[in-house]
């Protein structure tokens, strides 16, 4: 009765028993297997690696713009879509008494139901106030579940073997032969063609419908048109591969690639490359081992493309923008510490310059541990910033230079949020310290004109720069700067 | 009449199941459409394959607990690799989840096909239960003989329900802004792993009992119905488990019924339900009274055939205003107006009943209460373009297709307050008086 399930279990005990057979009765060895392999020897072998590499392939460029259209599950949703077309389709050949179980008839039911699950897709996307997800999610169950209730009528009919209609639907891997293979090619030409030759358009539709929309194309045809080619890999895929497979081929590969670039068009050949070595490495293995089934084999070769995407890729990969952020940090904590030592070493309130600065000034200069103090002395001293003498630390002359220029920065920042951006005193400091960091030349000397500070000369502090004692700093400001206009507007009462 | 083939002892218990199931579904299913990730419970039915083949290898036995623990851990786990995913690696979130579901399902097939003997393999009758079948399995509970399925399904039922009431404000707050809740002290991040597991658990629960078709309808669809019908969560909530009840109700009669108009025994009760949820979300989406197609279809009906009213009345008007004539002929007006025949002929009709124009023969010419409408329109409109030239400083030859839109929104209030913004001036940009206001509806 729980047909979706039946199916699923036929689909993969079939696959078994078609891979299990030839291999016990060949009693052969791996190498064996391997050579012929590679050599392309068996004919059966020949037309499942080139048919599911050709799925592959159009997957993976099909799934770049899907994915990027934030509608990655659409496959899953139309593969689901297309039982009750196929059920139909059966239903109504036995019923008029055609051959109910003829490829092209079932394929067309299947198409039907496809494309209007597509459009009711987008009819529940463009006309109700659901989100994308939830008209993926409605599609593919109320369709799924239409289908089921057809089979359960199927199964009733004298003639009705439906088994054999549901191990069609899920397709097998193993037992493509050559119509299947000339099947998928056709579908993934004409996907492929599509996607080539609507490129630019398909570009605009993926990174900005609206602006598509304004310059005149047709954003609805263009949508149907790229769902259709999500319509006719899923069913050929369907057919070939099976359910979950060809989810798997639509949305792996180019979530993969996504890691790896952030050109649409080197994102569509990278996930075409991946569809395809998936494709052809699952299939490869199973051959060589057959107790693995070709289907999973595929998908599993998938997630370790996108597990090694994941970990190294080199746009958005984990250890890229691992390491991206430590440098990050440690170029941010090279400047904090330079311009703590600037700051220390220099002559303010009539004082005279100490160039030397000691540890325990640095310790409550800003909340550094004991270690990362530490850590930061020994890399500026390995670049030949400060010297070390014995608990002192003094900065060189390089590494004054390379200071200065980070005070003058953080200050001419601190002058702007007072002068322009109207920020309160005490609050300057902190908000340029995160800014200071990535403050541009350009940007600089625009703050520069816009100051009109000279370009050599250092400003002085706007604050205090006793960061540790708020009490003594804020009393100090206010006996500086009472009678300012700045803190005279806040503080002092009218 | 015996109308369908019905039996208390097994049909009550299906529907009653169904129930328990599509309202337990539903419930977990609100938050999961808010927080779109609707495809969550397909994923999780489809990736609980490894956990099932692991629960089977180690325990050795088909007993439905180990299952059902083996399934619901490697759903917790979908959900948790799914946001991982999604948040280290950047990746779309209906992406992250596809990805996780199919590797995690072939790789149950293969687990499945290396540990279990596959003459022993008969996954659909231990793994996925049928709700057609669930009568049949009966435990004693309080003395009473109930199926099995209805007594997990109603715990299951009862422990959402507790949750929810309890952790209702805290589920709405980082459903809807887990920024503000990360503000006020409320980590998303628990409340999100803490329904994904809610969630796990009812959909490896209702699947192993019902079978998956119905979990995957029920999660999605009469939340999705409940949202477009109202715009409040708690109403939401209620309003899916009553549209989820109904649906369980519906699709187990339409299993029994249609069928037999085609002659044939009883199909899928799952896929009815599925069908008859499917069929209420359609009659929502057309009939939802605030966003329902038909009814803004309707509402943009009564607009434009008021302002087609309103273009008549105004035009018999200035046709007054300038003399010598004080009628028009109608050809002439559906001309100038580049109205359709049909539409122009109804609206004649209309406004004859309503006492607003005197049509005698092809001429047409107002009555009192259509000066009194005309009147307030050709002044709103004259306001509107003195005040657009003069307040707004629209080019001259820009204000008429302006005042042409807004006219017919203007109430009196608005024209007094336009009035005062141009200093009562007497005529409009183009040196035509404005006329003057008139407030007593002549009868």
């Amino acid at each position: 009765m729980n047909s979706h399930i039946q199916i699923r279990s036929e689909h993969f005990l079939e696959i078994i028993s078609s891979l299990i057979q030839p291999a016990i009765a060949q009693n052969s060895n791996t190498w064996d297997l391997l050579r012929r392999l590679i050599l392309l020897e068996d004919y059966n072998t020949r037309v499942v690696l080139l048919g599911t590499a050709m799925l592959g392939c159009a997957a993976g460029v099909v799934g770049v713009f899907t994915l990027l259209r934030k509608r990655a599950l659409m496959g899953d949703a139309i593969s689901h879509a297309t039982l009750p077309g196929i059920t139909l389709s059966f239903l109504l050949a036995s019923v008029w008494g055609w051959n109910e179980k003829s490829l092209p008839l079932l394929l067309l039911g299947a198409t039907i139901t496809g494309l209007l699950g597509v459009i009711a897709i987008l009819a529940i996307r463009n006309l109700t106030k659901l989100k994308e997800d939830t008209a993926l999610g409605v599609i593919l169950s109320v369709f799924f579940g239409a289908g089921i209730s057809l089979l359960g009528v199927i199964q009733q009919m004298p003639r009705g073997h439906a088994a054999g209609l549901e191990s069609f639907i899920f397709g097998k891997t193993a037992s493509m032969v050559a119509n299947d293979a000339i099947f998928i090619a056709a579908a993934s030409f004409l996907s492929l063609s599509f996607c080539i030759l609507f490129f630019k358009e398909l570009r605009l539709l993926c990174f900005d419908e609206g602006f598509t929309g304004s310059r005149g194309y047709p954003v609805l045809t263009l949508d149907l048109l790229l769902m259709t080619a999500v319509v006719i890999i899923s069913i050929v895929g369907l057919q070939a591969v099976g359910l979950i497979m060809i989810v798997a081929l639509l949305v792996t590969p180019a979530a993969s690639a996504r890691f790896w670039t952030d050109s649409l068009g080197s994102m569509t050949c990278i996930s075409a490359c991946i569809g395809t070595v998936s494709g052809i490495t699952g299939s490869a293995i199973s051959a060589i081992y057959p107790k693995l089934p070709s289907g999973a084999m595929i998908v599993l070769a998938c997630a370790a493309c996108f597990a090694t995407s994941l970990a190294t890729g080199t746009r958005r990969g984990l250890v890229i923008r691992t390491v991206r952020r430590r440098r990050m940090n440690q170029s941010v904590e090279k400047q904090h510490f330079l311009r703590t030592m600037f700051e220390l070493s220099e002559p303010r309130n009539g004082s005279t310059p100490n160039s030397e600065v000691s540890i325990n000034q640095l310790t409550t200069a800003r909340s550094w541990t004991e270690r990362t103090l530490q850590s930061n002395i020994r890399r500026a001293t390995k670049n030949e910033w400060v010297t070390r003498i014995g608990q002192r630390i003094k900065l060189t002359k390089k590494g004054r230079i390379e200071a200065e220029r980070l005070t003058r920065e953080h200050r001419l920042w601190e002058l702007f949020l007072i002068h322009h951006a109207d920020v309160a005193l005490s609050r300057v400091d902190r908000e340029a310290d995160h800014i200071e960091h990535v403050l541009e030349p350009e940007i600089v000397a625009e703050l520069e004109s816009l100051l009109s500070e000279d370009q050599r000369t250092l400003p002085e502090s706007p604050h205090d720069l006793a960061h540790h004692n708020l009490a003594s700093e804020l009393t100090d400001r206010f006996d500086r700067h009472g009678d300012s206009s700045q803190i005279s507007d806040q503080e002092e009462p009218v | 009449m015996q109308l369908l083939p019905w039996n208390w002892m097994l049909d009550g218990w299906i529907i009653a199941t169904a129930i328990v199931c599509a309202v337990s579904c539903s419930m977990v299913g609100n938050f999961l459409v808010l927080r779109r990730m609707s495809m969550l419970g397909d994923a999780i039915t489809h990736a609980v394959l490894p956990g099932l083949a692991i629960a089977f290898f180690v325990t050795g036995s088909r007993s439905s607990f180990p299952m059902f623990l083996g399934a619901a851990t490697v759903g917790i786990c979908t959900a948790f690799f799914t946001e991982w995913i999604r948040k280290t690696g950047k990746v779309d979130e209906g992406a992250s989840l596809g990805v996780v579901f199919t590797t995690l399902f072939a790789l149950g097939l293969v687990l499945i096909v290396q540990w279990i003997d596959r003459v022993d393999l008969d996954v659909d009758c231990v793994l996925y239960g049928s709700i057609e079948l669930t009568p049949l399995d009966q435990i004693r509970v309080f003395g009473q003989t109930i199926p099995r399925a209805f007594v997990v399904l109603s715990t299951v039922l009862l422990l959402n329900t507790l949750v929810m009431l309890v952790l209702y404000k805290e589920l709405k707050l980082t459903s809807f802004d887990p920024g503000l809740s990360v503000c006020i002290g409320f980590p998303p991040g628990f409340f999100h792993y803490l329904l994904m597991t809610l969630v796990a658990v009812t959909a490896v629960a209702s699947f192993e009992s019902v079978g998956s078709v119905l979990v995957v309808a029920m999660i999605i669809v009469p939340p999705a119905t409940a949202f477009l019908l109202t715009s409040r969560l708690s109403h939401m909530i209620v309003a899916s488990a009553v549209i989820a009840a109904t649906s369980a109700v519906t699709g187990h009669l339409g299993a029994l019924g249609i069928p037999a108009w085609f002659g044939f025994r009883s199909t899928s009760t799952a896929g009815m339900m599925a069908v008859s949820s499917g069929l209420l979300l359609l009659l929502a989406a057309t009939f939802a009274p605030r966003n329902g197609i038909a009814i803004k279809f309707w509402h943009q009906l009564v607009l434009s055939w008021n302002i087609l009213g309103d273009d008549i009345v105004a035009l018999l008007y200035r046709v007054e205003e300038k003399q010598p004539v004080s009628y028009a002929e109608s050809a002439w007006l559906r001309e100038v107006l580049i109205c359709r025949r049909l539409s122009f002929r109804a609206m004649k009709t209309w406004l004859h009943l309503k006492g607003e124009i005197k049509v005698e023969g092809e001429k047409i010419s107002l009555t009192g209460r259509g000066h009194f409408r005309a009147q307030n329109l050709v002044r709103s409109h004259r306001l509107w373009e003195q005040y657009l030239l003069d307040e707004v400083g629209l080019d001259p030859s820009r204000v008429h297709p302006q005042a042409e839109k807004m006219e017919h929104y203007t109430d009196k209030q608005l024209r007094q307050k336009l009035n005062q913004a141009i200093d009562n001036s007497d005529t409009d940009p183009h040196g035509i008086p404005i006329p003057d206001e008139r407030s007593i509806k002549p009868n």
